[in-house]
Parts: structure tokens; C-alpha cells; sequence
């Protein structure tokens, strides 16, 4: 399987440790993703910003998690064939897994140069398919990580801290 | 600005009665990219684009957006202005094109969003 990690500065030591000790969330959320399924796909992340917010998260943090998630949400409806989002959120973090059954990705590095895009017809139509979706999760998570392999199943999961 | 000065100065149609059209909007950005769009978190942000569907509408869930202008004529579908109108988010729609809309509004003084 390959694998992909980023780290913004300053935070891998903070990630390692939170993934070593991995400690039980405060709350958990979980959705289901079904393919191609865009009436339903980014409610997730909605709910997610919803819960967020009420629990009193700042509201930039609140906006690079929502931007992060939407992203990966839509990936996972628009390249796989189906998944499930994990949220766990901690007192100083929320971690997010997004997990799916296939077909994984070809080649993650190239996945992450901006504008580089898999996209059928489908998906541009609805005005996906820049080329920017891993591109926007990285620039707003404080790491992120992916693990895939064609023909294989993907995992990306990615890290925000609160303060 | 106000988007009721937007509407004029588009000479658009509001897509619903109780849209609030007294709002101020600072900035805007076009695009008919939903990943460019949500390259805007940085202000409050008026769209102009010609996407119809109802991610664009998602898309306010995540980002803060002022309002959204649909160019060329395009309309969404009655779903999907519900879906703007349970949020609260002013939706108008203008014949002139993208181009044109950017244009006009840039030129009476409706800066470009920071990004």
C-alpha cells in the first residue's frame, strides 16, 4: 500500500502522540457516503460544522474543518464506491477517517498536484473535478494522511487542532 | 454595497420574497468551480456563478456566503431555493454574463475576496 503524509509545521509530534495514545473521543459521528450520491453528499460535513459550532469551536477553525471535510466527503462520492466518515472529537482536536471500498488511488503524489483531476463527465457537470480536492484538505488540516493502492480500498483521515 | 444595490445594478430577479436583500456585502468572487469556491473562507463572500445544483447551496454550510448571484440566465430548481431560503441566503438570478456581472460590480467599487 502506498502512504502519504503532510504535517504543518510544528504539529507531527502533536499527531503521533494523539495516534499513539489514542485516547477514547469525546464524541463520535459517523455517515454513511453512498456512491455518486450528490443530493446527499456534504451533509456530513454540515452536521458536522453543526455540532462543531455548538460545542463553541472558533469560527476559522470551524471553517478549515468544514472546507476539509466537504472535500473529502465529495471525493469519496464522486471516486469510490461508497464509504463511511468517521469524526472523533477531542477537547484540543477532531480527527476525521474517511474510509471506502475502492478502487483506490493510482499514484497519491500526483493526486496531490493542484488542478490534476480523475473527474468523469458526472462529476464536472456539477461543477467538481478542479483538480483541488486533496490540495484544499491539506491546506486546511494540521496533517493529513492517505493510504491507498489501486485496486485497493482508500483511507484518508485528517487532523485539526483548536487552538 | 447592498444586495438590493446588486440587483439594480444586474438588473436581476429575486429568487425568493423574503430573501434579505438590506445586507451588506463586501467582497465577491466567480467561479464555476466548487474548489475554487471554497478557497473563499476568509470573509464574507457574495458568489457569482452559473453552478445550479444544490451543492452550491451546500457550499454555504461551510463558508460564509453573503448571497449568490446565477448568471446567464440560469435558474435553479424550486428544491433548491428551498434549500437557500431555509438558510437564509439570498438568491438572485441575472441575465448578463459572468463577465459581464464581474465587470459591472467591480466597477462600482465591489472589491475581489481575499483568498
Amino acid at each position: 500500500m502506498a502512504e502519504y503524509w503532510y504535517y504543518a509545521d510544528g504539529f507531527e509530534e502533536r499527531v503521533q502522540e494523539q495516534l499513539h495514545n489514542n485516547p477514547e473521543a469525546e464524541v463520535d459521528l459517523d455517515f454513511a457516503i453512498p456512491e455518486k450520491d450528490f443530493n446527499t453528499a456534504g451533509k456530513g460535513s454540515s452536521e458536522l460544522k453543526n455540532l462543531l459550532k455548538r460545542l463553541g469551536v472558533d469560527s476559522d477553525v470551524l471553517r478549515r474543518i468544514a472546507v476539509a471535510s466537504y472535500e473529502a466527503e465529495i471525493n469519496v462520492a464522486a471516486h469510490s464506491k461508497g464509504g463511511v466518515m468517521k469524526s472523533a472529537v477531542h477537547d484540543d482536536l477532531i480527527h476525521v477517517r474517511f474510509e471506502d471500498d475502492g478502487p483506490g488511488i493510482a499514484d497519491i503524489e500526483q493526486a496531490m498536484i493542484p488542478g490534476y483531476s480523475t473527474a468523469d463527465d458526472l462529476v464536472r457537470e456539477l461543477g467538481f473535478g478542479a483538480g483541488l480536492g486533496l490540495p484544499n484538505i491539506k491546506k486546511n488540516s494540521d496533517a493529513m494522511h492517505i493510504v491507498s493502492d489501486i485496486g485497493s480500498s482508500t483511507l484518508l483521515e485528517f487532523f485539526i487542532f483548536f487552538g | 454595497m447592498t444586495l438590493r444595490d446588486i440587483v439594480a445594478l444586474l438588473e436581476a430577479e429575486v429568487l425568493y420574497p423574503e430573501a434579505d436583500l438590506e445586507r451588506e456585502v463586501p467582497c465577491a468572487f466567480a467561479s464555476d468551480m466548487i474548489s475554487d469556491i471554497l478557497m473563499c473562507t476568509k470573509e464574507p463572500t457574495l458568489l457569482l456563478t452559473g453552478l445550479t445544483n444544490n451543492q452550491v447551496i451546500r457550499l454555504s454550510d461551510m463558508i460564509d456566503l453573503s448571497g449568490i448571484v446565477f448568471v446567464r440566465g440560469k435558474k435553479p430548481l424550486q428544491d433548491v431555493i428551498e434549500m437557500a431560503a431555509e438558510r437564509g441566503l439570498p438568491i438572485i438570478s441575472t441575465k448578463f454574463t459572468l463577465y459581464r456581472c464581474s465587470g459591472i460590480l467591480y466597477n462600482s467599487g465591489l472589491r475581489s475576496c481575499k483568498i
